[in-house]
């Protein structure tokens, strides 16, 4: 019963952290057809700025509320400046080449980020450790949960609620589906489809970031996170479907799932499982859980 | 004369929608049919269905006596029933010439993968009957011209010499005349029509201009709402203003010329 | 496109196999890595004539370089024919039984299922203990023909092995280019329909296509492993998958040619931004990798292509 209880909420906080990762690249996909690579270097930069900028803050003894806040906004900041200089200066010159050719450019933007993070950062690794223990621990029937992890779940429940109602709310989501839908038709309407991505690259990448600075207190944040986390990212999103948000949600519950599931009951399948998952629903449904197929025309 | 293909009680339908219903038809081998009918009328889902492009709900496919219903189209292109495109298909990124090659290489390679292994690419006897598919068609002079830039009614005739490189008995033509100009049509079909004579071909054509069908055409079938309504001779049918009403609408010759680019 | 370029290309590896002796040590030995995942290469090129990128052709290369370490780990057999044989049968099988999925989709959802697969075989290793776990293991060196040369020869007499190898594929990728099998790679990437309706099985043509590739990377693996004596789980990780398309993609996927060339001029390229820039040399590679695609989408092979391309048209 414990151990139940115990990959129920692994796997929620698990799943919390893989839907803040995919979520940016679904969108991105969803609307400009490049599955994006280099997100995991948003992860990596966004992780990196919150460790250094919320570790000097809580030095300085400041109150706690305002770290998190920090967190976001350095985030927020990361994605802004990486997606706006991606998008304009690389992402624009390929657009309408070969789908697989975009992501290989994705893949040398994604080699340069990884580098530069030597450069920015150096080699060593960072341990953000103060949010931790501001949010202390709770205590439900035998099991000690971190504080930290149950707001993790909020925000990223939050944040799927937020994203799927602004999508269908909200004048600029309705927007967007527009553009998901077809392109050529949100052109025809007079949609700005060159600001709309530029808007969501940037919007990605922030979510990218936001997801590297959510869980920097939770991890060493060290060379090659990035590189981890982009192909767990590309399994949720594949899962629920390359460009549906809603779709990102049921991805991560799934693999964060399965996974926690794995760890403890058969650890020697945990990393197998969640891509032997990605390759079940890519045979059963390629177009993922949530996405609509599209018809072949003749 | 027994018929070289015969359908019997075919029937085709997506979801509530009925693309195909109840349709009886045997063609005796040369004949030339013309297959009209408005849009939506179920023509092309009729080729697609003998082609093998469609499954069937209900009915039987018969060629040359041998049930092919449901069979892959791959399958049915080996027995001998080819087909060109209302969209043609041909290879974008290779030239007129070698669209041709592929066509006849594989013709000549019969026997599947390991004859597609163990047949050069260049086989002399391959290159002299592309060569000569091309002067049959008329379109030598685009020999070298990328496929990806040639003109409308040029696709269209590389489209069905393809087709017909494999020495069909059976060929049908998905609107072989639509998107290119009035005066080009009968030129189009005259080459096509030529190139097919003596070669024993029978031939099912959709098409939408009743002056193309009333020249070309031995038999006619129309299709309306997925149903074949009129089987004769081109002037019964086309003389049945019953017909003309379903087809072509009230106006006849000017809706179905601006109709022609679908 | 006659048989000269065959001819020009055997004397190009007969030439390469007569001046190892007199090059440097690092240089052989760099060229005996790049030829080795040339082969890879090779099997991408293969596929990109189809227009299928695999994510995940780090699986067979994998396959191949296991089937060696296991081979001198758990038996006796040292001779190096066996081992090669063994390691492209295996990886030929996974290739042909991974085909059954894989040749039914295509573009980037082919792609993302190439990716999982070859995540699965990286899961499956790292947490194998009998497989190495993430430290991998040792691979002994082979005998060749019962002799094991020692010291400098040893490394010379892989250089000629995997020259051979790589004149040998080299020459039956050649050959099956110019079969109508071969050949038909381009339509099956431009109309499968019109293919379909022309009597081919494009998913079958697909699967043959997958199975040599597969057989090429697991060669190549086999071939890696041996030059490195050394295997791990990172053979398999997508960093890996993703190096072989990034070298496609430079040696412009043209010709069988280019994956030799391709293969050499990135081994090449990453040691010197790795003596110019050590730790960052990424961003090297990266920027080059960029500006082949803005500005020489064809790749570097294309250089050469441009000046032949207008053939007569008589």
């Amino acid at each position: 019963m414990l151990t139940a209880f115990a990959i129920l909420t692994d796997g929620l906080v698990y799943a919390a952290y893989l839907f803040l990762v995919g979520v940016g690249l679904t969108l991105i996909f969803g609307v400009m057809r490049i599955l994006n690579v280099a997100h995991g270097s948003f992860y990596a930069y966004g992780a990196y700025a919150a460790a250094v900028a919320v570790g000097v803050y809580f030095d300085a003894g400041l109150p706690a509320a305002g770290g998190f806040l920090l967190m976001v906004l350095v985030a927020m900041a990361v994605g802004l400046v990486l997606g706006l200089i991606i998008e304009r200066g690389v992402l624009r010159r390929v657009y309408g080449r070969d789908e697989v050719v975009v992501v290989l450019v994705t893949y040398a933007v994604f080699l340069i980020l990884e580098d530069a993070i030597k450069l920015i950062w150096g080699p060593d690794s960072y341990a953000l450790y103060q949010p931790l223990g501001v949010t202390g621990t709770v205590d439900v029937g035998g099991l000690v949960l971190s504080g930290y992890d149950i707001g993790l779940v909020a925000f990223a429940g939050l944040l799927a609620a937020a994203g799927s109602l602004a999508l269908k709310r909200t004048r600029w989501g309705r927007l967007l589906t527009v553009v998901i839908f077809d392109r050529e038709l949100a052109a025809a309407f007079g949609i700005n489809v060159s600001v709309v991505y530029t808007a969501t690259f940037v919007l990605g990448a922030m979510l990218g970031a936001l997801g590297g600075a959510a869980m920097a207190p939770k991890i060493s944040v060290t060379l090659g996170i990035g590189v981890e986390v982009i192909v767990l990212a590309f399994a949720v999103v594949v899962i629920g479907g390359l460009g549906s948000i809603d779709g990102a949600f049921i991805g991560a519950l799934v693999v964060g799932l399965c996974r926690a599931a794995a760890v403890h009951l058969v650890p020697q399948i945990e990393l197998f499982v969640i891509y032997a998952v990605m390759a079940l629903v890519l045979v059963l449904r390629p177009q993922g859980l949530f996405a609509r197929a599209q018809p072949r025309k003749i | 004369m027994s018929a070289i293909l015969a359908v019997r009680g075919l029937q085709k339908t997506f979801g509530s929608v009925v693309a195909a219903r109840d349709i009886n038809v045997a063609v005796p081998p040369l004949q030339t049919v013309g297959i009209i009918g408005a849009n939506g009328a179920g023509k092309t889902t009729f080729v697609n269905m003998i082609t093998g492009h469609l499954r069937p709900s209900k009915g039987t496919i018969v060629f040359c006596d041998r049930d092919i219903t449901g069979r892959p189209s791959r399958e049915i292109t080996r027995l001998g029933i080819a087909r060109s495109f209302q969209i043609p298909q041909i290879f974008q990124s290779l030239s007129v010439f070698e669209n041709m090659c592929a066509a006849t290489a594989i013709a000549h390679a019969a026997g599947g993968l390991p004859a597609q292994l163990l047949t050069p690419w260049r086989a002399p006897g391959s290159l002299r009957q592309a060569e000569a598919a091309l002067e049959l068609f008329r379109i030598a002079r685009y020999r070298d011209t990328p496929a990806a830039t040639l003109p409308q009614g040029v696709r269209k005739l590389l489209d069905i010499a393809m087709a017909v490189a494999g020495s069909p008995r059976l060929l049908l033509l998905d609107e072989p005349t639509s998107g290119i100009t009035i005066e080009e049509k009968f030129e189009l079909m005259d080459v096509v029509m030529s190139a097919l004579k003596d070669r024993g071909i029978t031939v099912l054509f959709v098409e939408h201009d009743m002056d193309i069908v009333a020249r070309y055409a031995d038999r006619v079938l129309a299709f309306y709402d997925g149903a074949v309504i009129a089987d004769g001779s081109p002037a019964q049918a086309l003389a049945d203003p019953r017909i003309q009403e379903l087809i072509s609408g009230p106006q006849l010759k000017p809706a179905t010329r601006s109709a022609g680019h679908a | 496109m006659a048989p000269r370029s065959i001819v020009i290309g055997m004397l190009a590896f007969l030439l390469a196999a007569a001046v190892a002796p007199a090059l440097p040590t690092w240089l052989v030995s760099l060229a005996t890595v790049a030829f080795a995942n040339a082969l890879v290469v090779l099997g991408l090129v293969i596929l990109w004539r189809a227009g299928l990128v695999p994510f995940g052709q780090a699986l067979y290369y994998a396959v191949g370089a296991y089937s060696v370490a296991l081979i001198t780990r758990y038996s006796g057999v040292r001779d190096v024919l066996a081992m090669l044989a063994a390691a492209a049968a295996l990886s030929g099988l996974v290739g042909y039984l991974t085909g059954f999925l894989l040749a039914r989709y295509r573009e980037i959802f082919f792609s993302m299922l190439s990716l999982a697969l070859s995540m699965i075989l990286y899961g499956v290793l790292v947490k194998t203990e009998t497989l190495g776990s993430t430290d991998g293991f040792h691979v002994d060196s082979p005998t060749y023909f019962g002799a094991a040369p020692q010291g400098g020869m040893r490394l010379l007499v892989l250089f000629w092995l995997v020259l051979a190898c790589c004149s040998l594929s080299a020459l039956l990728v050649s050959l099956y280019f110019r079969s109508v099998a071969g050949a038909l790679a381009i339509p099956a990437r431009d109309s499968e329909i019109r293919l379909e309706f022309l009597g081919v099985s494009v998913n079958r043509l697909i699967h043959l296509n997958l199975v040599i590739a597969a057989t090429l990377a697991g060669i190549g693996g086999a071939l890696a492993a041996i030059a490195v004596e050394h295997v791990d789980p990172d053979m398999s990780y997508w960093t890996t998958s993703g190096g072989f398309v990034f070298v496609t993609i430079l040696a412009g996927a043209g010709s069988v040619a280019a994956a030799f060339v391709g293969s050499l001029l990135f081994e090449l390229l990453k040691s010197i931004a790795y003596d110019v820039l050590p730790g960052t040399w990424q961003i090297f590679l990266g920027a080059v990798l960029l500006l082949t695609i803005l500005f020489l989408p064809g790749g570097i092979g294309s250089l050469f292509m441009r000046r032949r391309r207008p053939e007569p048209a008589s």
